[in-house]
């Protein structure tokens, strides 16, 4: 199964992977970055590797195995 | 032309075949009177040469063409007159702050505004004490054809060693008048046998901060934005030891009879012209004048001037100028209290004749 | 398991200082792909414009000049003339290159010059705080046009990729968006192709993107896709100019 890897701290919280994940496997995490912003974190149930949320990321915080 | 041959040729021409002698590789330029014949002169001889000419949109975009090409290490030059170089004055303060080589070459007309096309030396403030920001320029003001030449060749020399822009100012009298002139150029344009500049070294190599390609070092920025607290007040500081170092090194002046003088006559540039012959037939009337002539505006030449005025002998500085009063203040900066500082100048097309300066130093000394 | 996404290496693994959502991020990175895919970093270099994107040079790795604003292409044009051999492109916001650089971007353009042209269009200016762009859209209301923007006193939305299509000397115009992951993979195609099309000499290149500033169209960046899909688009059609 496809995996993606989330620099936790790298992350902005802008949530347009979320928004983009066709198989909905990333949510919001409810414990802070060192940001101080809540980042987004993987499900890891049903990813198909399909890149789309690192391609939208403004900050290259993803990083796609498959 | 051939070297070692005398040719009569315009101070606008001279400092164009200057330029190219010193392996100006670049140069874009708008038309503006009274320095068209720089932009025609370079758009016909820079391309024979391998070198790039431009006749841009604007002023804004000549200068800004200059910083480019000088970014990636290119000898390069703009040209222009009085409202031109207003338009360029926010992009040589990027220069200056980006710390680059550049010469803008100042052809002055009388202003304010569009002012006329008649000679004039109201830009002095603009060259020395320059636009946003605290930098300098170096300014150097040649008083003939042939100096014209041998500032400009010198100015690429200068604006390299320091990164700096250098500013030739000139005026529409010294640009439009034709003298021989002595150069040093390095074969004839018209035969073919002129250097490529390719062939000619103009220290691409000793420019190790240019922006090139970054294949095999490190990526380079050339830039003039420090936005971290304490970055830009550092830069600054090292902005100002430079400075200081050209003040004390490159301070250019001509000094005639200044030793015995009891009345210094101060000019520059084309004014300087008429000066030195007022200065000639008052020593004639046995009126011991001297005449200093700054060569360099910036820096100016302030050492001399203290040399003069720190003995204790009673000298009278006559300032004289194309303009109402821009280089007397430098002039009574360097005085600073120890002399008498008069001035007489006109601008807007008139000049000071010698008939004036000659009734104005007499009178300075019958008071 | 194979990695079929990452950083590339023309991008520093730096954080930006850009807002959360910001369309820069994605343009920087589309570009340092393009760069990297075609094995150009070592010629080239990126001119930098006065605005958000200002220090871009901080997160590629590879020479940039800064630029005065407004002013990108016409040190583009003189980088270009003196170094045929290297690669060399601007980057530039709508104030920078559609308002106070319009005539170096025209005259550019109609000289044909072989550089390409990374033109980003958010509507808005965001460095300076949000006040009215070229092209912002009628009715938008930025921190200049708080009751939006007034075509009796603010004009039209400035469509400066057809005008400079209309000029002989232009090789290609291409508007895409950065509103959806099919929206970007296409930007990055075009951006790819005018820096083949430098690589080729076939001339002047831009490429406008349309990309999102959630900060100041006060929209969370979920909802600034959105706002590109169905609002911005319409005023700005997508595809290919020239």
């Amino acid at each position: 199964m496809a995996h993606i890897k989330i620099k936790r701290d790298k992350c902005k919280g802008c949530m347009l992977c979320i928004k983009v994940c066709p198989k909905g496997q990333l949510k919001e995490d409810s414990v802070l970055n060192k940001k101080g912003i809540k980042p987004v974190v993987f499900l890891g149930q049903d990813c198909t590797g399909c890149t789309f949320c690192g391609v939208i990321c403004p900050d290259t915080a993803i990083e796609v195995y498959k | 032309m051939t070297k070692g041959q005398k040719i009569l040729i315009s101070g606008n021409e001279a400092i164009a075949q200057a330029a190219l002698d010193a392996g100006c590789t670049f140069y874009a330029g708008y038309p503006i009177t009274p320095q068209n014949e720089i932009i025609a002169y370079m758009s016909e001889h820079m391309p024979l040469q391998g070198g790039v000419f431009i006749q841009s949109e604007s002023e804004l975009a000549a200068i800004n063409m200059v910083f480019g090409a000088s970014a990636v290490g290119a000898r390069a030059m703009t040209s222009s007159s009085s409202p031109g170089i207003s338009l360029m004055q926010e992009a040589i303060s990027y220069i200056a702050g980006a710390e680059l080589p550049a010469v803008i070459v100042n052809v002055m007309r009388a202003g304010p505004g569009l002012g006329n096309i008649w000679p004039a030396q109201s830009d002095y403030f603009q060259a020395t004490k320059p636009g946003h920001g605290d930098y300098h320029c170096i300014a150097l003001a040649p008083s003939s054809v042939q100096e014209a030449y041998e500032v400009t060749k010198d100015a690429f020399r200068l604006a390299d060693m320091y990164r700096i822009p250098v500013f030739i100012l000139s005026d529409g009298m010294l640009g439009q008048m034709m003298e021989p002139l002595l150069a040093d150029s390095q074969g004839s344009m018209a035969d073919g046998k002129r250097k490529k500049l390719s062939t000619i070294d103009y220290r691409l190599s000793t420019k190790k901060w240019a922006a090139t390609g970054c294949k095999g070092r490190d990526a380079h920025v050339v830039k003039s934005f420090y936005m971290n607290m304490g970055e830009l007040e550092r830069f600054n500081l090292e902005l100002q030891e430079k400075y200081k170092k050209i003040k004390a090194r490159e301070q250019k002046q001509e000094a005639l009879y200044i030793d015995d003088a009891q009345v210094v006559l101060v000019a520059y540039g084309t004014m300087a012209r008429l000066a030195k012959e007022a200065m000639a037939i008052l020593r004639k009337k046995g009126v011991k004048a001297g005449l200093l002539r700054p060569i360099s505006v910036w820096p100016f030449p302030e050492d001399i001037i203290k040399r003069l005025t720190v003995s204790g002998k009673r000298v009278v500085f006559l300032v004289i100028e194309m303009s109402y009063g821009q280089m007397v203040e430098d002039v009574r900066l360097a005085v600073n209290g120890r002399a008498q500082v008069e001035f007489l100048g006109r601008s807007g097309g008139g000049i000071p004749s010698e008939e004036e300066i000659i009734n104005k130093t007499v009178a300075l000394l019958n008071c | 398991m194979k990695k079929v996404f990452s950083r590339t290496s023309s991008l520093r693994d730096v954080d930006t200082h850009y807002c959360s959502g910001c369309g820069h991020g994605i343009a920087h990175r589309l570009i340092a792909e393009a760069i990297d895919e075609l094995d150009i970093r070592e010629q080239v270099i990126g001119i930098t414009p006065v605005g958000c994107a200002v220090i871009a040079y901080n997160y590629w790795n590879f020479d940039c000049v800064e630029s005065p604003h407004g002013r990108g292409l016409a040190i583009a044009t003189a980088i270009k003339r003196v170094r045929p051999q290297n690669i060399v492109f601007t980057y530039q916001g709508d104030g920078d290159l559609a308002a106070i650089g319009t005539a170096e971007t025209i005259h550019a353009a109609n000289r044909g010059e072989n550089l390409t042209v990374i033109f980003i269009n958010n509507a808005v200016y965001g460095m300076t705080g949000g006040q009215m762009a070229p092209t912002t859209l009628i009715g938008q209301k930025t921190a200049t046009s708080p009751r939006g923007r007034d075509i009796g006193n603010e004009g039209y939305p400035l469509k400066i990729s057809e005008i400079v299509a209309q000029l002989p000397g232009v090789y290609s115009v291409e508007r895409v968006s950065c509103d959806s992951p099919k929206g970007v993979l296409k930007a990055k195609s075009a951006i790819k192709a005018a820096f083949k099309n430098q690589m080729d000499n076939k001339g002047f290149s831009l490429v406008e993107v349309l990309s999102a500033c959630p900060t100041y169209w006060s929209l969370t960046p979920a909802d600034s896709l959105d706002w590109m899909q169905n609002t911005m688009s319409k005023e700005f059609p997508l595809g290919k100019i020239k």
